[in-house]
């Protein structure tokens, strides 16, 4: 049983030279096999928590604390918050050119697992797990997101969750950009990480779309840079049938 | 041909000098420094269809002018030429390769013509090592439908002094694809150059450059489109790490008046790894007539991207591994067309092992 605690943090940006505060004290738990969705209006500050827990460079932390079992992940370096259990699925996944996807998610795991994984095993963990997400095995040749369709770029972050098996998956727009089909695809392959293992999922999301595939316990609502709305599966309800519009004028 | 014996010595104002060190080149262009004629290239081992011969220089007439100081110093200095001779017809399954036997740092010269019969296809290899002091002129004739892969490695030791051009005269429907790679010596400066001898002929020049500290490595290329039909890709890649790395590259594609039909694309592509480098990159089109197929050029030159490491890292793969795969990727395209395991993995290595010297990656 893993804890994920984030508290009071407060986040800015730097923008045109001059800093910007985003996020203004966030407060969220999030225990193992937990799914807490985070949903709000575009530029309540959604997308920066979840860069900022994985440690993007562009963030800087002015207050609060994010914790994972007690350690400090924000003293951490982006490689070792992934080593800590922490993986972040982006919404818009980085082209590396040259790199195969291949030699990528061998190098991955490699680095979280710390060692090599066996040869022999690894490629058949590889296959399984891109068949489930009805990927083409050419996929695995190709240069990492280079070219890649939205849903393909989708899928390749799910299929590294499945790899690299965290104990935390914070997962950025993952619906964003994709059909019913991919969508559903995306989502069982969220769903079956989760019934393997005991992750727990962070969902940042726009629309309640997803929620019907991947099942929260916890919904909070984001706005202006705060939580400012928590409940169950029927505050995601109340947001389908009323929107936003309360939080933002609020 | 008259070969123009009264050659100048640049001062470095003209325009094909004015990046080059010339107080780096251990006498090169210096008339006052004699250069001996070697023949400093040769064949690895005997091959069907291939012959190489050493005949007087005045038996082997250049096949091409230039204007190039360095080239018609060679020229004159060179006693014997090597001939190579690609059997017409003749297909070559496996490349040939030349061997490089240098005088260790004195000042020499060395001419070769590779010459490819009519539908003919081979890959020649050339790997550069060791320490040399050296200036050379290649040329290439490809008689009609013939295929060329030429690949020249420069892998030289930190000293080495390297003046060389690369001159291709492409038949009618003949094919002439160069890889240039060059990570060793001190400076080396090379001109991979191109003009057609009939329609339907092409030419691709692909380079990899890596500098770090105190290198000096430059990369002219002229691509002359004197006929008509006749196309160019030019894709170079460079990256530069260390104190003062220093890579000029030049890319003139000339289209003439009676170039009509002619399709060019040229690129470049820079990676700055560390503060101190420096890299000039310079597409030049000069275009008589309008009547063509498509022209352009591209030039990039940038750092690291961000976005690219915090993506790779944030997969547990630590910052110098993810530095170690960008650089990878981004010499991947070149190296693919080696389409040698052997060579690529060799240069990789040597590449990780700069990166390491000059504190660029662990």
């Amino acid at each position: 049983m893993s804890t994920l605690e984030i508290k009071g943090l407060k986040v800015v940006v730097d923008a045109d030279g001059n800093s910007k505060e985003i996020l203004k004290g966030v407060d969220l738990t999030i225990r193992s096999g937990e799914t807490h969705a985070i949903m709000g209006p575009n530029g309540s500050g959604k997308s920066t928590l979840a860069y900022s827990i994985a440690g993007h460079p562009k963030y800087t932390i002015t207050g609060g604390s994010v914790t994972l079992d007690g350690q400090d992940v924000l003293a951490m370096s982006v490689d070792e918050r992934a080593k800590a259990g922490l993986f972040l699925a982006m919404q818009y996944p980085v082209e590396v050119p040259g790199v195969s996807v291949t030699n990528f998610l061998r190098t991955a795991a490699t680095a979280i697992r710390g060692e090599a994984p066996k040869v022999r095993t690894w490629v058949g963990e590889v296959k399984e797990a891109m068949a489930a997400l009805n990927m083409d095995s050419n996929f695995a040749e190709r240069s990492v997101n280079e070219g890649f369709s939205g849903g393909e770029k989708k899928r390749h972050e799910i299929l590294q969750l499945e790899l690299l098996k965290p104990k935390f998956a914070i997962l950025d727009e993952t619906d964003s950009g994709l059909d019913v089909d991919a969508l559903r695809i995306v989502s069982e392959g969220v769903n079956r990480v989760k019934a393997n293992s005991d992750l727990g999922i962070l969902l940042i999301t726009h629309y309640t779309r997803i929620l019907r595939y991947i099942k929260p316990d916890f919904v909070h609502v984001f706005a202006a840079g705060r939580v400012v709305e928590e409940g169950g599966p029927e505050l995601a309800d109340k947001l389908e049938e009323k929107g936003y519009a309360e939080y933002v004028t609020a | 041909m008259a070969i123009n014996t009264n050659y100048l010595q640049p001062s470095g104002r003209e325009e094909a000098w004015r990046f080059t060190p010339l107080n780096r080149l251990a006498g090169l262009l210096d008339s006052q420094v004699e250069l001996t004629s070697t023949n400093s290239l040769s064949l690895a081992r005997e091959l069907p269809g291939v012959s190489f011969q050493i005949l007087e220089s005045s038996q082997v007439v250049p096949i091409s002018q230039s204007t190039d100081e360095a080239t018609l110093r060679v020229r004159n200095a060179v006693k014997e030429v090597a001939l190579i001779t690609i059997a017409e017809g003749a297909e070559l399954a496996e490349p040939i390769y030349l061997n490089r036997k240098t005088l260790d740092g004195r000042p020499e010269a060395t001419r070769v013509l590779i010459s490819l019969g009519a539908n003919s296809k081979a890959t020649v290899i050339v790997q550069n090592i060791g320490n040399a002091v050296l200036a050379e002129d290649l040329e290439f004739k490809l008689d009609s439908g013939s295929t060329l892969n030429f690949i020249s490695l420069q892998e030289w030791d930190d000293k080495t002094i390297h003046l060389g051009r690369q001159h291709a005269v492409i038949g009618r429907d003949a094919t002439f694809n160069s890889i240039v790679v060059t990570v060793g010596g001190s400076l080396v400066r090379l001109l991979p150059t191109v003009e057609y001898a009939g329609p339907g002929s092409s030419a691709e020049l692909t380079g990899l450059y890596f500098a770090t500290d105190g290198q000096h490595l430059e990369h002219r290329m002229h691509v002359d489109h004197n006929l008509p039909n006749a196309k160019s890709r030019v894709n170079y890649k460079g990256a530069l790490a260390g104190d003062k790395a220093r890579t000029v590259w030049i890319g003139d594609v000339y289209i003439r008046a009676a170039a009509e039909g002619t399709d060019t694309y040229e690129l470049n592509r820079n990676l700055l790894l560390s503060d101190g480098a420096r890299a000039d990159s310079v597409p030049n089109l000069e275009i008589e007539t309008g009547e063509i197929v498509g022209a352009g050029h591209a030039s990039t030159t940038g750092r690291f991207d961000d976005e690219q490491l915090f993506y790779l890292s944030s997969r547990g793969i630590p910052a110098d591994e993810a530095r170690r795969l960008v650089i990878r990727g981004f010499f991947q395209e070149i190296l693919n067309k080696i389409n040698n395991q052997e060579i690529e993995e060799r240069l990789m290595n040597r590449i990780d092992t700069d990166l390491a010297k000059v504190g660029a990656i662990k």
